[in-house]
C-alpha cells in the first residue's frame, strides 16, 4: 500500500468530535498537495456507522474490537501501532486532545517517527508539507517540514472549520482486525462521571458573553450578565474563572470545556491563551475587551477595545438596551 | 509511597519574547523562566496525596534559572529530597532530551507515581510526561483532574472536552500528566521557603549529553504581533460603546425585544 | 464644732473586723493582680520601658485626664461622673481613716474639723450625687437604649460582668448615703446643712426615732463596708481591672509612629499560632479592653456588613487565653478566618480606643499565622505570588514599569544613573494601573513645573511592601524591603517624594531610611509657599477632601493636602467623617487584592461616595492616594451616583491651575 495521510478518529461515546474533522481538513491539503490519499481511521467496538460522517476522507479503516469500545490509552496506541507497522503512512494526525495527547508520543516512539505537536495549520511550500504550531501561549509560530517518511502531528483546533469537512459517507471503509494484542491493559475505563447538569448548553447559545481572568473577581460577573442579558445570551467563562468557582463548569469554553459556535462572542478580560482559543475558533463575530494590547486574543477577535470592561460595560449594556431594534 | 515530580521551566509569558538571530529559536538572552503552570498543579496534588495518604516527594528540576526558588519553595511545601539535574540547558532542551534525561534518573529513584504537568506552553514535539512514561516502561495517562492511590492502584480522573470525566483505573507505577490539581497550587510564605534555603539540601546529577532525537525540526519562528487581525476600536467610553452598537446592529445582533 | 467622729455608733470589735478584711480585701486582690501579671508574663518579650517621661505623660492625659473617653459626650459624661466621683469618695474614706485611725490615734489630733470638716462633707455629698447621675446615664445607655456596639454576643456571660459592677457602684453610693443619713437623723449635728443629701435621707428616717435608727445605721454600715470591700477584691476579677490595666496599656503603648508592627524572629514560625506566640503588651491590649465598643462603630468592616468587630476580637481572645487554649486553633477557631481578612488595616478602631489598645497588632499576628497555612482568600495568594515573583501586584514585568513616561520629553532622569534632589518612588498602582496613568503623568508635569530635580529608580523599583506586610507577609515584605533599600542605597539624592501613602508610610516609619520621606502633598504645600511653583489661573471648585488612611491617621499629615486646595483656590467643605474620624476606602491591609466578600451591606468606598455626594455645593471629592481613586471611581459608578460628584486626585487639580483653564 502506497504512504497515506492518516488522521485518527476521536469518538467519545458514540459521536465524533470535532477535532476529528478539524484533522480531517488538514490532512486533506496534504493529502492533495502530495497527490497521496486521506485514510481516516476508525477504532471502536459496533461503531462502523460513525464513519458515516468521514466523507473528507478517501478511505475510512475501521477496527471493531470490545476492549476498543471506549478509548483507553494502551489499547488505542497498539492497535494504532500494530496498523502503521504494516500499513506504513506518511502521516498520522491526531488532535491535541485528551486522547490524542495520551497516544501520540507513544506511537511515534513505536514507529520512530518524528513527532511534531500543536499544529495549527498545514501548507505545502515547494512541494514540502510544512506545520506551522503557535506556541508560547499563542505568542510565538514555529514552523517547519514535515519530515519524510513518516511523522506524527496532533492537531489543535482553530485553522480549520470543522462543519465543511463534515461530509456524508466515505468512498470505501475497510474492515481490519486489531494487529497487537490488548490483553493486559495496566489502564482501565470504570466509569463515565456527566458533567455538572447544564442550565444552558452554551454550545447552542448564539450569543455569548465570556469572562476571564481579567474580571478579577465574582462580583464583577454581574456585569458581565448584565450585558449578556441585553443582548439575550449568557455568560461563560475561561479556565482561571471556572476554577476559581465563580462559573459553574458547563459554562467554561475551551480546550477541556466547551467548543462553541456563537454567531456572537464577546471577550470580557480573557487574555486568549491557546486552549481558550481552541473552543472559539467556531464564532462568527468576536469582540475583544482587553487592557493588554498584547493579549492574544486580539489575533482572533474582529474587534477590539483596550478600554477597561469595567468602564466600558456599563455604558455599553446601557446603549444596547436602548438601542433601537429592526 | 514515592511521588516524584519533574517539572520543566518555560518560558514566562508576561516578558516580551524574542525570536534569536538564526530566526529559529526564542533569543534566550533576557528570557525569564517560570515553571510551567501545569507543572505547578503536579506538585501541588502531590503534596495533597502526600496529605491524604503519606509518602515522600521528591521534585527534580534541571539547573536554570530560577530551578532553585522551585525547588526551596517546593522544600517549603514539604518536599522530602530535592533534585537537579546539572547539565547544559541554557541552549532549550526539547521535551524528547528532557524526557531521556529524567528518565535516566526518575528510573534510579523507583517512583510509585511520577506526576508532570500535562503540557508546558512551549512545548513543540509532544509532552514530557508521556514520553517520559515510554522511557521508564510505564502507563501514561495524561488530562488528569484528580487522583485516589489505594492498594498499588490508583484511580484517576481524566477529563474530556464538555466536562466529561472518565474514572481509570491505573495499575503503579504510572506517570500522569496532570491538568489541574484538587486545589489551587497553595501559597508558601516567603519566611518558611528562606527557612527552607537554610534547611534543605538540593541534591544536583550530572545529566551528560542530551539526545533531543524524536522531534521534527523548526525551521522558522515568528512573534505573532498583537492586533494582527482584530480592528482596535479607540476613543472614549461612549464612543466605543456607540461603535460596538453599530457593529452589532449592522449585523442584525440585536435581540428583539421582549 | 464640726468634728468628725469616724466609728461613731459603732462597736470596737466590728472596727477591727474591718480591719481584717480589710487585710483579707488586700490578699485577694494582691493575688488577682499576681494572677493577671503572672500571664502577661507568659507572653513574648516586647521593649516597652523607653522614653519614660512620655510615657508617663501619656499616662496623664488619657488615664487621668481621660481625653479620649472625654470625646464623645454622653458617654464621656458618663464615664467621667462615675469615675471622678468614686475617686473622690475613696478619697474622702481614706480621708476620713487616715483621720481616725492615724493622725488620731497615732499623734493625738484631728484635720477633718471645723470649715475643713463642712467642706469635706459638701465637697463628697455632691460627688456622691455624681456618681449617681454617672451610674444612671449608663442604665439607661446599657439597659434602655442598648447601642448594638455594648453587645455580648461572643460571650454572653460577660453581661453579668457589666452588671455586677453597676449594681456594685450604685449599692456603694446608695448605701453611703443611708449610713450618712442614719447617723444625722440620730446625732442631728448642727453642721447637717452642709450634707444636703444626707439630710434629706435622715429626714426619711427622723420619724423611726433611736434606737431603730441606730441599730438600722450598724446593718447598713456592715453592708456599705462588706460590699465595698467585695468591690475592690474583685477588681482584679472582673472589668474592673480596667483601674488597672488601662493606665498600665497607656504607659506601656507603643511610642512608634502609628501602627509599626511587630517582628516575629526569624527562626520561629511565623505569627501568632498559640497564645503564647502573643507578646505580653498584646495580651495586656485584650485585659485592658473594657469593650465599650467605641472601635466597633467606627470599623469599616463592621459597619459593612463583613463579620468583623475589633470589639469582638478583643473578647474573644481575652476569653481564649483565660481558657488557655482549650484546644482551638487560635486563628481559625476563635476568631475566624473572614474575620481576620475583613480588616482593612485603617486604625480607625486603635485610634478611637480611650485605652490604647493595639488591635492591628493582633490582627496581622495571626493573619501571619493564617496565611502561614494558606488560610486565605485565594486571590489575595495569587496575588502574593506575584508580588513575589515580579516585585508588583499587577503581574506585569518590571521592565515596563516605567512604560508611563514614555513619550514625556525631555526623559525623566534615571536616579540609579545620575543623581537628583528628588527621588520620586511611584509605586506599583500609579505605575501600571491604566486608569491612573494619566494622573501619574500629570504629577511629572507638575513637578517638572515647579522645577523640581527628580528622577525615578525605573525597573529597580518593586513594590514597597507595605500592604504585603499587612496581610501577615512579612518575610516577603522583609525581601521586597531588602531589593528596595539596596537600589535606594545606589541612588544619589536628597529626598523621596511618592504619592502613594502606603509607600509614604512603609518608606517614612519602617524602611530606617536616613532620607526624608514626602507625600507629595507635603512637597506641593512648600513648593506653594515658597513661590516655587506659580499657578496660571486658581480654580474656583467647591470640594471635599477624602482623608488617606495611611497618611492622615498613619502620620498626621492632615493639613498639607488642605492647605494646598486652598492655595489653587479650592473652597473646601469637611464631610461628617474627616482628619483622625475619617473614613477607610476599603482597599487597605491587602484588602484590594481580595475577593469582595458576599453578603456585605455597603462597600466602605459606597458609604463614602454617598457621604461626600451629600455635602453641600461639592462636585468634587479629592483624594491623596491612587488605590481612593481607583476604589471611589468603581463605587460612583456601584451606587449611581456618576453624574453627581467626580473623584480627582489632587495632582489633577494642581495640574489644571498650573496649565490654566479646568478641562472637566
Amino acid at each position: 500500500m502506497s504512504q497515506d495521510i492518516w488522521v485518527v478518529v476521536e469518538t467519545l461515546r458514540g459521536a465524533v468530535m470535532d477535532i476529528t474533522y478539524t484533522s480531517l481538513a488538514a490532512g486533506r491539503i496534504l493529502a492533495d498537495g502530495l497527490g497521496i490519499r486521506l485514510v481516516a481511521v476508525l477504532l471502536g467496538h459496533n461503531a462502523e456507522p460513525l464513519a458515516g460522517t468521514l466523507g473528507t476522507a478517501d478511505s475510512v479503516i475501521y477496527v471493531d474490537h470490545a476492549s476498543l469500545a471506549d478509548f483507553t490509552p494502551e489499547a488505542y496506541r497498539r492497535t494504532i501501532s500494530g496498523l502503521a507497522k504494516e500499513l506504513a503512512p506518511r502521516a498520522i494526525l491526531f488532535g491535541h486532545t485528551s486522547m490524542g495527547m495520551d497516544i501520540a508520543c507513544g506511537v511515534s516512539l513505536d514507529l520512530n517517527a518524528p513527532l511534531i505537536s500543536s499544529c495549527e495549520r498545514v501548507k505545502l511550500e515547494d512541494g514540502r508539507p510544512w506545520y506551522s504550531s503557535p506556541t508560547c501561549g499563542g505568542k510565538i509560530i514555529a514552523e517547519g517540514p514535515i519530515p519524510d517518511p513518516v511523522c506524527v502531528l496532533t492537531i489543535v483546533p482553530g485553522g480549520y472549520k470543522p462543519e465543511a469537512v463534515r461530509l456524508p459517507g466515505p468512498k470505501e471503509v475497510v474492515r481490519m482486525a486489531p494487529s497487537a494484542a490488548l490483553e493486559g491493559l495496566r489502564i482501565t475505563l470504570k466509569k463515565y462521571i456527566e458533567p455538572q447538569a447544564a442550565d444552558v448548553d452554551i454550545a447552542k447559545e448564539p450569543m455569548l458573553v465570556a469572562v476571564g481572568r481579567g474580571i478579577q473577581q465574582a462580583d464583577n460577573i454581574a456585569l458581565a450578565e448584565a450585558l449578556a442579558q441585553a443582548l439575550g445570551g449568557v455568560v461563560c467563562g475561561s479556565r482561571p474563572v471556572v476554577d476559581q468557582g465563580w462559573l459553574p463548569v458547563p459554562r467554561l469554553v475551551g480546550k477541556s470545556g466547551v467548543s462553541v459556535k456563537p454567531k456572537c462572542y464577546v471577550a470580557l478580560g480573557v487574555s486568549g491563551a491557546p486552549e481558550h482559543v481552541e473552543g472559539i475558533s467556531g464564532a462568527e463575530l468576536i469582540i475583544a475587551i482587553n487592557t493588554d494590547p498584547r493579549a492574544p486574543i486580539f489575533n482572533v477577535a474582529h474587534f477590539g477595545t483596550l478600554l477597561s470592561m469595567f468602564d466600558l460595560l456599563p455604558a455599553l449594556t446601557e446603549k444596547i438596551r436602548q438601542a433601537p431594534r429592526p | 509511597m514515592h511521588i516524584v515530580v519533574p517539572i520543566k521551566l518555560a518560558p514566562d509569558l508576561v516578558e516580551d519574547l524574542e525570536i534569536d538571530a538564526g530566526g529559529a529559536a526564542l533569543d534566550r538572552t533576557f528570557l525569564r523562566l517560570i515553571i510551567n503552570e501545569f507543572d505547578d498543579h503536579a506538585i501541588e496534588q502531590a503534596f495533597l496525596l502526600k496529605e491524604r495518604g503519606g509518602g515522600q516527594v521528591t521534585i527534580v528540576a534541571p539547573d536554570l534559572e530560577g530551578a532553585d526558588d522551585v525547588l526551596y519553595t517546593a522544600a517549603a511545601k514539604g518536599a522530602d529530597r530535592l533534585i537537579k539535574l546539572i547539565g547544559d540547558f541554557s541552549a532549550g532542551v526539547n521535551c524528547h532530551a528532557l524526557a531521556r534525561t529524567l528518565a535516566k534518573v526518575i528510573g534510579d529513584l523507583h517512583p510509585d507515581l511520577v506526576l508532570t504537568g500535562v503540557q508546558a506552553h512551549d512545548d513543540l514535539d509532544g509532552a514530557v510526561g508521556p514520553l517520559l512514561a515510554e522511557h521508564l516502561g510505564m502507563p501514561y495517562l495524561g488530562y488528569v483532574a484528580g487522583l485516589t492511590v489505594s492498594d498499588g492502584k490508583c484511580m484517576a480522573r481524566k477529563e474530556y472536552p464538555g466536562g466529561l470525566v472518565a474514572e481509570m483505573d491505573v495499575a503503579l507505577p504510572a506517570v500522569f500528566g496532570i491538568q489541574a490539581a484538587e486545589k489551587p497550587p497553595r501559597y508558601v510564605v516567603t519566611s518558611l521557603i528562606t527557612q527552607a534555603m537554610k534547611s534543605a539540601t538540593i541534591e544536583e546529577i550530572e545529566t551528560g549529553e542530551f539526545d533531543s532525537g524524536g522531534a521534527a525540526a523548526v525551521e522558522r519562528m515568528s512573534r505573532l504581533e498583537a492586533t494582527t487581525h482584530a480592528e482596535m476600536i479607540e476613543g472614549s467610553t461612549d464612543q466605543v460603546a456607540d461603535k460596538l452598537v453599530a457593529v452589532l446592529r449592522e449585523r442584525g445582533l440585536l435581540a428583539p425585544r421582549g | 464644732m464640726p468634728i468628725r467622729e469616724t466609728f461613731w455608733n459603732i462597736p470596737h470589735w466590728a472596727e477591727l473586723v474591718q480591719y481584717v478584711l480589710m487585710v483579707l480585701t488586700m490578699l485577694v486582690f494582691t493575688y488577682g493582680v499576681f494572677r493577671r501579671i503572672r500571664r502577661w508574663r507568659q507572653g513574648r518579650p516586647e521593649r516597652r520601658t523607653d522614653r519614660l517621661g512620655a510615657r508617663l505623660g501619656s499616662v496623664v492625659v488619657h488615664a487621668v485626664g481621660q481625653v479620649r473617653t472625654a470625646r464623645e459626650a454622653y458617654a464621656g459624661i458618663m464615664h467621667l461622673a462615675i469615675f471622678w466621683g468614686m475617686i473622690a469618695l475613696l478619697m474622702g474614706t481614706a480621708l476620713a481613716t487616715v483621720d481616725w485611725d492615724v493622725t488620731r490615734l497615732f499623734f493625738g489630733f484631728q484635720f477633718l474639723t471645723g470649715g475643713v470638716y463642712v467642706v469635706y462633707e459638701l465637697v463628697l455629698d455632691v460627688l456622691g450625687l455624681l456618681v449617681l447621675i454617672g451610674l444612671t446615664m449608663a442604665i439607661v445607655r446599657r439597659y434602655m437604649l442598648r447601642p448594638a456596639r455594648l453587645g455580648n454576643a461572643p460571650r454572653p456571660i460577660l453581661a453579668w460582668d457589666d452588671a455586677y459592677v453597676l449594681v456594685m457602684l450604685m449599692l456603694i453610693a446608695l448605701s453611703g448615703y443611708l449610713v450618712e443619713g442614719l447617723r444625722i437623723a440620730v446625732v442631728q449635728p448642727e453642721w447637717a446643712r452642709w450634707s444636703p443629701v444626707g439630710r434629706m435621707v435622715a429626714g426619711w428616717f427622723i420619724a423611726l426615732g433611736d434606737p431603730t435608727n441606730r441599730n438600722l445605721h450598724i446593718a447598713l454600715w456592715s453592708s456599705h463596708a462588706v460590699i465595698a470591700f467585695t468591690f475592690i477584691a474583685s477588681i482584679p476579677f472582673t472589668k474592673l481591672f480596667h483601674l488597672i490595666a488601662a493606665p498600665a496599656n497607656i504607659f506601656f503603648r507603643s511610642l512608634q509612629p502609628g501602627g509599626t508592627l511587630t517582628v516575629t524572629p526569624a527562626d520561629r514560625e511565623p505569627g501568632v499560632k498559640v497564645w503564647r506566640d502573643f507578646t505580653w503588651k498584646e495580651i495586656l491590649d485584650f485585659e485592658a479592653c473594657v469593650r465599650c465598643g467605641r472601635c466597633q462603630d467606627v470599623c469599616p468592616a463592621y459597619s459593612s456588613g463583613l463579620p468583623l468587630s475589633p470589639r469582638d476580637v478583643m473578647i474573644k481572645l481575652d476569653a481564649h487565653i483565660w481558657a488557655r487554649g482549650n484546644g482551638h486553633a487560635l486563628a481559625g477557631d476563635v476568631i475566624t478566618p473572614d474575620e481576620l481578612w475583613a480588616c482593612t488595616t485603617c486604625r480607625a478602631c486603635s485610634q478611637a480606643c480611650p485605652v490604647f489598645v493595639d488591635h492591628l497588632a493582633s490582627i496581622v499576628d495571626l493573619r501571619r499565622s493564617l496565611l502561614a497555612q494558606q488560610k486565605a482568600d485565594a486571590r489575595l495568594m495569587d496575588t502574593l505570588g506575584t508580588v513575589r515573583r515580579y516585585g508588583n501586584s499587577f503581574g506585569k514585568s518590571d521592565r515596563q514599569r516605567a512604560l508611563w513616561t514614555q513619550g514625556l520629553e525631555p526623559r525623566i532622569k534615571d536616579i540609579r544613573k545620575e543623581p537628583a534632589h528628588t527621588l520620586w518612588f511611584v509605586g506599583d498602582y500609579a505605575s501600571y494601573s491604566p486608569t491612573l496613568l494619566e494622573i501619574t503623568r500629570a504629577t511629572a508635569r507638575v513637578f517638572r513645573h515647579a522645577g523640581m530635580d527628580f528622577g525615578l529608580l525605573y525597573e529597580a523599583e518593586r513594590n514597597v511592601g507595605n500592604d504585603v506586610r499587612r496581610v501577615g507577609e512579612e518575610g516577603l515584605y522583609e525581601l521586597l524591603a531588602m531589593k528596595n533599600k539596596a537600589a535606594l542605597d545606589k541612588c544619589d539624592y536628597a529626598e523621596i517624594v511618592t504619592t502613594d501613602p502606603h509607600t509614604y508610610n512603609a518608606l517614612k516609619n519602617e524602611y530606617g531610611l536616613t532620607r526624608p520621606v514626602y507625600h507629595y502633598t507635603e512637597v506641593l504645600e512648600r513648593l506653594l509657599a515658597s513661590g516655587q511653583l506659580s499657578l496660571i489661573d486658581r480654580s474656583t471648585h467647591v470640594v471635599t477632601y477624602h482623608d488617606p488612611c495611611y497618611l492622615g491617621r498613619y502620620n498626621g499629615v492632615y493639613d498639607a493636602p488642605r492647605r494646598v486646595l486652598e492655595a489653587i483656590g479650592c473652597r473646601v467643605v469637611e464631610m461628617p467623617r474627616h482628619r483622625e474620624c475619617g473614613l477607610c476606602c476599603g482597599a487597605g491591609g491587602g484588602r484590594i487584592w481580595m475577593q469582595e466578600t458576599p453578603g456585605a451591606k455597603e462597600r466602605p468606598a459606597e458609604s463614602r461616595v454617598r457621604e461626600a455626594a451629600a455635602v453641600p455645593d461639592v462636585g468634587i471629592l479629592v483624594v491623596s492616594c491612587p488605590k481612593d481613586l481607583v476604589m471611589f471611581q468603581d463605587a460612583l459608578k456601584t451606587t449611581g451616583l456618576e453624574g453627581k460628584i467626580v473623584v480627582k486626585d489632587l495632582i489633577e487639580l494642581v495640574d489644571e491651575a498650573i496649565q490654566g483653564g479646568t478641562p472637566q
